[in-house]
């Protein structure tokens, strides 16, 4: 039986990727691209204000609810804020790091940087939040360590948001910025020397543009994290709302409202995508 | 590149503060595990393990950690099987739209948590008309785990020559011998480095999980997310975290180690993938 079906396969390239691709196909377009277009549906339907029971019909209410009311546009705007903020932050963070591992450290120290920047990056994501929630806590240990010199810590909001967040995704803008400067040919940076460019102007001039693309790669992950986190913003800034607050706050009882603000981070991310593609980002990492 | 050794030092500076960022939390989050007193004022008071024992015996936490060991299990069992057909499909073969299978594969982390998890609580509820549950946790789980199996295999992929697969065909192995004795103990190591990967990354998820969680249930995370809200529990979450941390430490260690050759990039998220779905010629 195996034989006959291995003879089966035997020489016929499509039935193997057939079989090979329905699985995942099947998974990721039906069940996956499928719940997009569901939600995308459901941000025309609406709600019955009496019984609460969803109407699957198709209405605008949702949207013009989301363009009328001024404070979905201000939720917004804070929150594509923050994601900006903190990801700026990581790629000022990430680079001395990982210029230092591609082209200074020694190969030992290297490994051992690496171990030591990707064992945060898959997990502990909400011990992490935890943590800083009890640092920025009042009497905590930030405000502990700035008393001396007669400050205080940031306390809850959207400070804090932009510090947890940055935090949380830094090691994904570390690896790939790491991994594009590895590509960089040192040749490159003697002949830059060698032609008499001081170590800034090659550092300018050469290393920040070839890196660049891997800089925006990281960017991504450090924007799109941020962009739908409500975790973050729910433990250290209680106050003031984010778009994955509302989103997740609202889906039990207005579910087509929250599947419309949904909408907002893939339109800004379909944006973000399209420029990074641009920029090179997909090509050079 | 020739640094004088004051830009060194300077970039050693860098270095060691972005290092203290990403550690000072964790060691903090460690020692508030042993904290004597009720509060989260610093320095702790005085320093106690008796919270270990409690944590230990505190039956909820328990039940959380089993629950989510169990989705993490049977998510990382589907992530595994479809990321490695879809790695061997993009790998060895040449089709149509090879390269979008590469986005497609990424997309569900690329994508905003809340808008994955949104998505998929409206199609479980209102379009197939399923009860939320543990079962509908570990479809989401596996849809975001793919990415990480299959960046580890494809990277494996790419590195073994597909000519070892065409000479054992040559020599008259079928179909099934290949794959046993030729496909699968080449990328042994890179599935099971995949596999530790989705693994710890369902198991502290929380964003998509509380989408698509039914009510009643609690993966560890969600225990730990409600427990915040309790001021009396805080000392056992205190030490759940440290806990959490540890268990999910062994895994990533581990998958490092297996596949040190094949560079950051298998592992650096689904940037790496990105990258794949154009730049395959």
């Amino acid at each position: 039986m195996g034989r006959r079906l291995a003879d089966l396969f035997h020489g016929r390239p499509r039935l193997q990727i057939g079989t090979l691709l329905s699985g995942p196909i099947a998974w990721l377009v039906i069940g996956y691209l499928g719940s997009l277009a569901v939600l995308l549906i459901a941000s025309f339907w609406s709600v019955n204000a009496v019984s609460g029971e969803l109407i699957k019909g198709l209405t605008f209410d949702n949207y013009k609810e989301l363009l009328d009311q001024s404070v979905y546009k201000d939720v917004a705007v804070r929150t594509v804020g923050i994601a900006a903020a903190a990801t700026v932050t990581d790629a000022l963070l990430a680079f001395p790091i990982a210029f230092y591992m591609a082209k200074v450290a020694s190969p030992r120290a290297k490994g051992l940087l690496v171990v030591a920047i990707l064992m945060p990056l898959w997990s502990f994501y909400l011990v992490k939040v935890y943590a800083w929630q009890t640092m920025l806590a009042s009497g905590g240990v930030i405000d502990w360590a700035l008393d001396p010199i007669g400050l205080s810590g940031p306390g809850y909001g959207s400070t804090a948001v932009w510090l947890v967040e940055s935090y949380l995704w830094l090691p994904y803008m570390i690896l790939p910025i790491y991994a594009g400067l590895e590509r960089i040919p040192n040749s490159m940076i003697s002949a830059s020397e060698d032609l008499g460019a001081n170590p800034l102007r090659t550092f300018r001039s050469v290393v920040v543009p070839l890196a660049f693309p891997a800089i925006v790669a990281g960017s991504i992950f450090t924007f799109s994290l941020t962009l739908g986190d409500y975790i973050t913003p729910t433990l250290v800034s209680p106050d003031t709302q984010f778009i994955g607050n509302v989103i997740f706050s609202q889906h039990t009882n207005n579910l087509p409202l929250a599947s419309a603000f949904a909408v907002v981070p893939i339109i800004v991310m379909v944006i973000y995508l399209t420029i990074a593609r641009r920029l090179g980002a997909f090509e050079h990492l | 590149m020739t640094l004088s050794h004051y830009t060194r030092n300077l970039l050693r500076v860098g270095v060691g503060i972005t290092l203290a960022f990403i550690y000072i939390p964790l060691i903090v989050i460690a020692i508030y595990a042993f904290n004597g007193g009720n509060s989260l004022a610093w320095p702790p008071p005085d320093l106690t393990t008796k919270w270990f024992g409690e944590a230990i015996n505190n039956t909820g936490a328990r039940d959380a950690l089993w629950t989510s060991i169990r989705v993490g299990a049977v998510a990382t069992g589907i992530a595994l099987l479809l990321g490695s057909l879809a790695s061997f499909a993009v790998a060895r073969f040449r089709f149509f739209g090879r390269e979008t299978i590469s986005f497609l594969v990424v997309l569900p982390i690329a994508l905003p948590g809340v808008v994955t998890g949104l998505a998929l609580s409206n199609t479980f509820t209102q379009v197939l008309g399923v009860d939320l549950s543990l079962l509908t946790v570990i479809a989401g789980h596996a849809t975001f785990c793919i990415v990480v199996v299959y960046n580890n295999v494809i990277a494996r992929l790419r590195r073994v020559s597909g000519n070892l697969e065409e000479a054992s065909a040559d020599l008259g192995a079928h179909t099934w011998q290949t794959l046993r004795f030729v496909t699968l103990p080449s990328i042994q190591t890179a599935l099971v480095a995949g596999g530790l990967l989705a693994f710890a990354l369902s198991f502290d998820e929380i964003i998509v999980t509380n989408f698509t969680i039914g009510a009643g249930e609690q993966t560890l995370p969600i225990w730990i997310f409600s427990n915040l809200f309790r001021p009396n529990n805080l000392p056992i979450v205190n030490v759940v975290a440290v806990i959490v941390v540890l268990l999910s430490i062994i895994p990533v260690y581990l998958a490092h180690r297996l596949t040190r050759e094949e560079g950051v990039s298998a592992r650096a998220g689904g940037a790496g993938a990105i990258a794949e779905s154009t730049a395959i010629p």
